[in-house]
């Protein structure tokens, strides 16, 4: 049962006499099974004494200098009361087994600075477990990430080369795949216990995650060394508090010579006064979407808040009128609107409406029926008479890509009421019905110029048919390719749109009222009522 | 008072034309001490200002004909030659109050110079009126506009300081004509 061989024995007498505890023992002697991990702390502790005492002799013999583990082992020995003489403190220490386990679980482990100490103890996953349920989120499944401090790359890079070096005297070699991780076995030992406290599974893929952050106050200074040797790792970025990021201090690690690190960190590393202390503990789901289509009934509603010089111009909006209801009821913190393409605000929209999607963040609950979905459906249905929505449903990240994709390619048809200031008859627009696939140029419209680039795009008319209602209006159905602007069309623009429906019928023509009809793109999929 | 016009006129019979919706209408009087040449600026709500020829301008008086209309306002610089590239519209050629856009040569042997008036840079010229100068008569307001200018973000409301409205501008119309009638 026991992970460690006779071979390891050199190794394991060196950091546990260094002040390493067990389980990073354990890692850098390689053991990749998760068994032994997941024994309590003072049953690990007695066993490993056990383990080198019982040939303490052999032990002793082995060890090359022994002189020199001997300063050390007074040195970290240092205030308990060790009578022995021939310098065997830790294994004399198994003696009295209550002084040698109270000692020990009071160093804290100079390698992991507790992270397989206290952190990994149920009574600590308890306390996070506690901050998770307390969240209020919804979940299934989680995803469990940690963040250590970056000097403890730097600490293990300390502790492999000791190790290293060792094995090098018994002629062995050591790589750095060769030792288990600090993650890993974190995860090895607290997965199980997060299953066992929240009764879900830990899920790589899950949305839900749960975060702890560990920082290490008293050793910050163990990476600033590698700043005046590797000064090109170590770049100021603008949202990083400090440039000794985790990923620039292993970049720096793995330049740095050997000879080099030797000479600017201890090696081993000194033992800490204290455990790492917990930043924060949070809990965050993953974004999830709901799409469908909306009707816009008004002419005075714009589909995204109106916003100039921070006055509001408009009370509401269409995505707020849809999305004031999904934030409530999915307990989302905020939320982000797409669509196929949008109207102006002066601009209804009928028919079977236009396809949109939102984006649901940090939602606290996600899982629906499809019944709840039709109520929450009615419910914005019944809020506002300015809108109406259909096809409401949940959908992937993925699938929002149906919705703008072909954006171009669409066609839409609109119906819009024309003035014209001449007085007509009904035979002076039939020429209209007749045109088919009208090409137009049209330079970027005057009224969107202040922020979009100037150009001349071509688009096609495909088909026009007009209801005369009296001498100065008639009403005009059109089907165009999506991206025309249909009111520049009607007016001309200053003439920038060539040709437009003044132009064809020369006269002056402007455009009172003009409705979406359809918007043609077969995403979200229709749902029966 | 202001709020009462204000009503009256969107219950008129006739709905407001294109300009009326989306633009304001600046003037600029005798233009470069030139007696009478009056500039128009539309400027629409997103700040971009359309150059116009205001009613009163001589090229707008009957029986006055356009022979030509020039962009090339110097031996090496010509308003065709600008170009905007880009949501930001680099490469335009900047103009300041008093900077020319165009000369507009009349049958009758005159020829005017038209202003920017305002600071900005230029976007486009209107290249219609090359080919078919009079739209420039027929359409002062719409077609026949003269140049688009984009001024500066933080200059968009400074720029028409210096403008007429609309009223202050009828005012000087107005107040032209005892004046004319003395000299005749």
């Amino acid at each position: 049962m026991f992970p460690l061989t006779e071979e390891n024995k050199c190794v394991a007498w060196l950091l546990l006499s260094t002040g390493t505890c067990p389980r990073c023992i354990f890692r850098f002697c390689g053991v990749d099974f998760q068994a032994p991990y997941k024994l309590p702390y003072k049953e690990l502790l007695n066993e490993l004494q056990k383990f080198l005492e019982t040939e303490k002799d052999t032990l002793i013999l082995e060890v090359p200098n022994p002189p020199l583990k001997k300063i050390r082992l007074q040195e970290s020995e240092d205030g308990t009361d060790n009578q022995s003489k021939n310098g065997e403190g830790r294994v004399s220490a198994i003696e009295d087994g209550s002084i040698a386990s109270k000692h020990c679980n009071l160093n804290v482990c100079n390698v992991c600075l507790g992270i397989l100490q206290e952190f990994c103890e149920k009574e600590f996953i308890k306390k996070v477990c506690q901050k998770v349920e307390a969240s209020g989120f919804e979940f299934t499944n989680l995803v469990f990430s940690v963040s250590f401090p970056p000097q403890l790359s730097v600490r293990e890079h300390a502790a492999w080369l000791l190790v290293k070096q060792e094995m090098g005297k018994q002629s062995l070699s050591l790589g750095r795949n060769d030792i288990v991780q600090l993650k890993e076995a974190y995860k090895w030992i607290t997965h199980p216990l997060f299953t066992e406290e929240l009764g879900v599974p830990i899920d790589g893929k899950s949305l839900f995650e749960v975060s702890v952050v560990f920082a290490h106050p008293e050793t910050v200074e163990d990476c600033h060394f590698l700043g005046t040797i590797c000064p090109d790792c170590f770049k100021p970025a603008k949202n990083k508090q400090s440039v000794f990021t985790r990923m620039a201090v292993m970049k720096a690690l793995n330049k740095i010579k050997e000879e080099d690190f030797l000479k600017q960190f201890p090696c081993p590393p000194n033992s800490p006064k204290a455990v790492c202390t917990v930043l924060e503990i949070e809990c965050a789901h993953g974004a999830v979407f709901v799409a469908g289509r909306y009707n816009k009934y008004s002419r005075n509603l714009p589909q995204t808040p109106w916003i100039i010089d921070g006055e509001r111009k408009l009370e509401s909006s269409v995505e707020e009128l849809i999305s004031d209801h999904l934030l409530t009821v999915f307990k989302a913190e905020s939320f982000n609107f797409s669509s196929s393409g949008r109207e102006d605000v002066d601009v209804r929209t009928l028919g079977n409406g236009r396809p949109f999607a939102i984006e649901l963040v940090n939602p606290h609950r996600v899982h629906f029926t499809s019944q709840e979905i039709k109520e929450l459906q009615q419910k914005i249905n019944n809020s506002s008479d300015k809108i109406q929505v259909r096809d409401l449903q949940l959908v992937t990240r993925e699938a929002i890509g149906h919705m703008k994709e072909g954006e171009e390619e669409k066609t839409k048809t609109y119906s819009a009421l024309i003035w014209i200031n001449k007085a007509i008859q009904k035979e002076d627009i039939a020429f209209l019905n007749a045109i088919k696939d009208l090409k137009i140029d049209q330079k970027t419209p005057l009224r969107v110029l202040h922020r979009r680039p100037l150009a001349v795009r071509t688009r096609v008319i495909h088909t026009m048919e007009t209801h005369y209602v009296d001498e100065h209006h008639f009403r005009l159905h059109l089907k165009t390719q999506a991206g025309t602007y249909i009111k520049e069309f009607v007016h001309g623009d200053f003439g920038r749109t060539k040709p437009n429906i003044g132009s064809l019928m020369n006269v002056t023509a402007d455009i009172l009222e003009l409705d979406v009809e359809s918007v043609d793109v077969d995403w979200p999929p229709a749902l029966d009522d | 008072m202001a709020t009462e016009l204000a009503t009256a006129e969107l219950s008129a019979p006739t709905a407001p034309s294109l300009v009326d919706r989306y633009f304001t209408r600046w003037y600029k009087a005798d233009v470069k001490g030139k007696p009478c040449e009056d500039h128009c600026i539309l400027q629409h709500s997103n700040r971009i200002c359309v150059i116009t020829l205001a009613g009163s301008h001589p090229v707008l008086q009957s029986g006055k004909t356009i022979k030509s209309i020039s962009y090339q306002i110097s031996t090496n610089c010509s308003r065709l030659q600008n170009k905007v590239s880009g949501k930001f519209k680099r490469g335009a050629q900047f103009l300041t109050e008093l900077a020319p856009l165009c000369k507009i040569y009349c049958s009758d042997g005159e020829e005017y110079t038209i202003s920017s008036c305002v600071r900005g840079r230029l976007m486009e010229v209107n290249e219609n009126i090359l080919h078919k100068p009079s739209i420039l008569q027929e359409k002062p307001s719409t077609e026949g506009y003269i140049a688009v200018v984009l001024p500066k973000f933080e200059e968009s409301k400074s720029i028409t300081e210096g403008l007429l409205t609309q009223k202050q501008y009828e005012e000087v119309v107005v107040k032209r004509i005892p004046a004319a009638a003395a000299t005749s």
